[in-house]
């Protein structure tokens, strides 16, 4: 079961401007494990992820990956990157390539891996994801929920050691979320580690082993997701799942409410 | 009726002349275009820099340029130079400097434009793939920043070539030069002169611009993706 550390963050702050988006956040990620992190709009969630690879840079505290620091500095962060893997919301595909240019083109430039062999694994990855046959389509030819699906894979054809997903079915129309969220699924039982930024609360029950409920820019919770979604320990976190009960509301209520409103 | 116009081309050394001004105006347009492209990227880029100064000079330069009519730039570079600071410029240098002057302010504008444009979440992903600073503008920017350009590049290029008469008025003698002192001489015992050598000058005209207008539409289409 995990066992070794991937990635530590210790006491991290970061600030825009005035506004303090992070204060003080201390998380631990061991290898295979999946950490979904939940919290209202605005709770820092999304900042921390691109944090964690060097979008923003940090105001103090530590990050560790591997357990070597790479916010002391001297980080050359194209080289970090490589082993995180980072899948936005919005639909981040270079439009002027094809799928598999697009899946190549950090192996290749970045890594300056053989092409043959990367070819072979991105085709591998394209059809677990069931879109090998969209292999030489272009991303103005694709869903949403197949333009996300394209940029998990990659991702992961960095052969990276932790994926960070931010909130990636946000900007989907409903019926494509499922497919995307199978694939972050399936990647979870292959032992990837991975630190998932959500609102689909179904979902991050399903895959979490770990949930992190934060609320203006601090880690108020951390539980496994039973325990979270069942009984969570803080008024905040009873708050922010209330929000997607609708089982309070019976039917009474509703009738009352129409004719009230009538 | 064509006998008229064959009398006009025949004519001593009309067609010749005619030919001339034609390649004067190419000469004009292709030099100033070109300098245009390559000092306009260069600016272009100046214009997205994050330094204040640079900022500040390049905006002032670009609305300078066009608040100022072309043929005033022209006479300001040929008359005043040379009367008020004795700098003698020949005519058809002055030309390529003021055509080159404006095509630059036109071309960094654009460029500007087509680079701010860009998705910052374009950059953002090919970060997050590893690629550096120099490879994500050389694999995704500026491939997705020229075909933006393309449109508005081919555009620029018509209007100069267009706008190139106005450098009669300072003594070049290009196409539509040539052919108004053709058509004043041929004029007075053909009063189908204007006629034959304006409508010769405009199927010239078009021949040029017509390919570049092609060009434009077939890579779009070749882009569409």
């Amino acid at each position: 079961m995990p066992c070794r550390t991937v990635l530590n963050i210790i006491d991290l702050h970061k600030r825009y401007g005035q506004l303090e988006v992070l204060h003080g956040v201390s998380l631990e990620v061991k290898k295979g494990q999946v950490l979904v992190v939940v919290g209202p709009s605005g709770c820092g969630k999304s900042t921390l992820l691109r944090c964690i690879n060097g979008l923003e840079p940090i105001d103090s505290g530590n990050i560790e990956l591997n357990g070597g620091s790479i916010t002391d500095g001297k980080t050359r962060w194209n080289l970090v990157r490589q082993k995180i893997g980072m899948v936005f919301q919005s639909y981040d595909l270079f439009p002027h390539m094809t799928v598999m240019e697009n899946i190549l083109l950090g192996p290749l430039k970045a890594q300056g891996r053989n092409r043959a062999e990367v070819e072979h694994e991105a085709e591998e990855l394209l059809e677990r994801v069931g879109l090998l046959d969209r292999r030489d389509s272009w991303p103005g030819q694709l869903s949403g929920g197949q333009k996300q699906r394209v940029a998990i894979v990659r991702a992961l054809c960095m052969q990276p050691e932790i994926m960070l997903f931010d909130e990636v079915t946000a900007s989907l129309d409903p019926e494509m979320v499922r497919e995307v969220l199978d694939v972050m699924l399936e990647l979870a039982r292959r032992g990837m580690t991975m630190i998932i930024v959500t609102h689909e609360m179904a979902f991050a029950k399903a895959v979490a082993d770990r949930v992190i409920f934060m609320d203006a820019g601090v880690i108020v919770e951390s539980a496994p997701p039973d325990q979270f979604f069942e009984n969570p320990a803080s008024e905040r976190a009873r708050k922010f799942l209330n929000i997607f009960q609708f089982t309070g509301v019976t039917k009474e209520e509703q009738t009352d409410e129409k004719n009230g409103s009538n | 009726m064509l006998d008229s116009a064959v009398s006009i081309f025949t004519a001593g050394r009309n067609m010749a002349r005619l030919m001339e001004g034609l390649w004067i105006t190419l000469e004009i347009s292709a030099v100033s275009v070109a300098l245009s492209m390559i000092f306009g990227i260069a600016v272009g880029l100046l214009m997205t820099s994050r330094h204040r100064f640079w900022k500040i000079a390049t905006r002032l330069y670009l609305e300078t340029v066009r608040v100022i009519p072309i043929l005033v730039l022209l006479f300001l570079f040929y008359y005043t130079l040379s009367r008020n600071w004795g700098i003698n410029l020949n005519s058809v240098v002055v030309a390529v400097l003021v055509f080159t002057l404006w095509g630059t302010a036109e071309m960094a504008d654009l460029v500007r434009g087509a680079i701010t444009s860009m998705p910052n979440h374009q950059r953002e992903s090919g970060r997050a793939i590893g690629l550096t600073e120099a490879q994500i503008n050389r694999y995704i920017i500026i491939p997705q920043a020229v075909r933006r350009l393309i449109p508005g590049v081919i555009n620029l290029t018509t209007r100069m070539i267009k706008t190139t008469p106005f450098v009669f008025f300072i003594n070049v003698p290009e196409l539509t030069k040539v052919g108004q002192q053709i058509v004043e001489v041929a004029g007075m015992k053909n009063y189908m002169a204007s006629f034959w050598v304006y409508g010769f000058i405009f199927f010239l005209y078009f021949i040029i611009c017509w390919p570049i207008s092609k060009l434009s539409l077939h890579l779009e289409s070749k882009w569409q993706n």
